[in-house]
């Protein structure tokens, strides 16, 4: 399928890499539920003293129950650090590490994150990911190094379907000079 | 019951937010990152951050800083507050011994046609002056009394109504 308009190709990019503009890749089920030890953990390290996230009350009048800060979206999709069997690091955002292996570009930073909010997300929910790559940039030097942009999506469904978020991230691969 | 925060009827195009400062340890980067389940070593390992990615210092991961966006704005606008979009710009990184300050100022307040109110809000994370992160969030906010932005679903909610600036 060709690239929809919003997605950019660049001639000199693999063809490998220009197969996946547009693509659905690594549809996957979070590894855990949606739990308020970790909600805890993120309001605490940023002194978040809402209180929807603290105060079961404020939770079940506001929100119909306890509901995770929404910034908190990507860290449901994180995979555990180890877990039995695994004898490789699990990454989130496989396709930004993709890109950094098939571009051989080793070092890797993002610039830009953008969060669209859909349906709240619960405790308790299992939440489903789907990652596409939108764009890659030409070649581009820059303070860190030479390397390349790009641009790619993550959607967010719980298990009823219903969209969470979109969250579209600029990554910039490069090697240092 | 009422709760703390502002209604929609109370906010004006350049209301500025109250400023936010917070001093950046190594133990405010890492909590972040852990707290966010980010394991990569950037976030907790100074040779690893110096060496491979270049930078002076471990630093905060990009999860981390949209929290403290989310902390910024409901601080100010309360928990009937409901964050549409957010979308930022890391063009520096924060490290230990910095001192963070947030700064925000209402862009502009619109009801859209499902009638929900929404104000849109351009922060600027500084260190020392230097301007590391831009962001702009669209916020919705009750617009009476028994109004609840959390109890929009479907077409009655629309985060993202035209393309992000």
């Amino acid at each position: 399928m060709p690239p929809a308009a919003s997605e950019k190709v660049v001639d000199d990019l693999p063809v490998e890499v220009q197969s996946w503009i547009g693509q659905r890749r690594y549809t996957q089920l979070g590894e855990f539920d949606v739990e308020r030890g970790y909600i805890f953990t993120s309001c605490a390290s940023v002194q978040n003293g809402n209180p929807l996230y603290w105060d079961e009350k404020a939770a079940e009048v506001i929100t119909g129950g306890p509901i995770a800060p929404p910034s908190m979206i990507s860290v449901w999709f994180r995979p555990h650090y180890w877990s039995p069997g695994r004898s490789e690091e699990a990454l989130a955002l496989q396709l930004h590490f993709d890109l950094k292996a098939q571009l051989e570009l080793p070092e890797a930073v993002m610039t830009d994150n953008t969060i669209i909010f859909h349906e709240p997300v619960r405790v308790g929910d299992r939440l489903r990911t789907t990652q596409i790559l939108r764009s890659v940039s030409a070649l581009k030097k820059t303070k860190l190094g030479t390397g390349r942009f790009w641009v790619f999506d993550v959607e967010i469904e719980n298990a009823q379907g219903e969209l969470c978020a979109v969250e579209t991230y600029t990554g910039f691969g490069y090697r240092k000079e | 019951m009422s709760w703390p925060g502002i209604r929609f009827e109370q906010i004006e195009v350049g209301d500025e937010l109250p400023e936010l400062r917070v001093e950046v340890t190594p133990s405010t980067v890492v909590l972040g990152a852990l707290a966010s389940r980010d394991w990569r070593p950037m976030h907790h390992d100074k040779d690893f951050a110096q060496n491979r990615n270049g930078t002076r210092h471990i630093f905060i991961n990009t999860p981390h800083n949209a929290a403290y966006f989310e902390r910024y704005l409901t601080d100010w606008a309360g928990p009937l507050a409901r964050i549409g979009r957010i979308q930022f710009r890391m063009q520096d990184s924060v490290f230990p011994g910095d001192t963070m300050v947030f700064r925000g100022r209402v862009e502009k307040v619109e009801v859209d046609d499902a009638d929900c109110g929404w104000v849109e809000v351009a922060i600027l994370l500084s260190v020392q002056d230097r301007v590391t992160t831009q962001c702009s969030a669209r916020v919705a906010l009750p617009r009476a009394e028994d109004d609840n932005p959390w109890r929009r679903r479907g077409e009655a909610w629309r985060p993202a109504p035209t393309a992000t600036p």
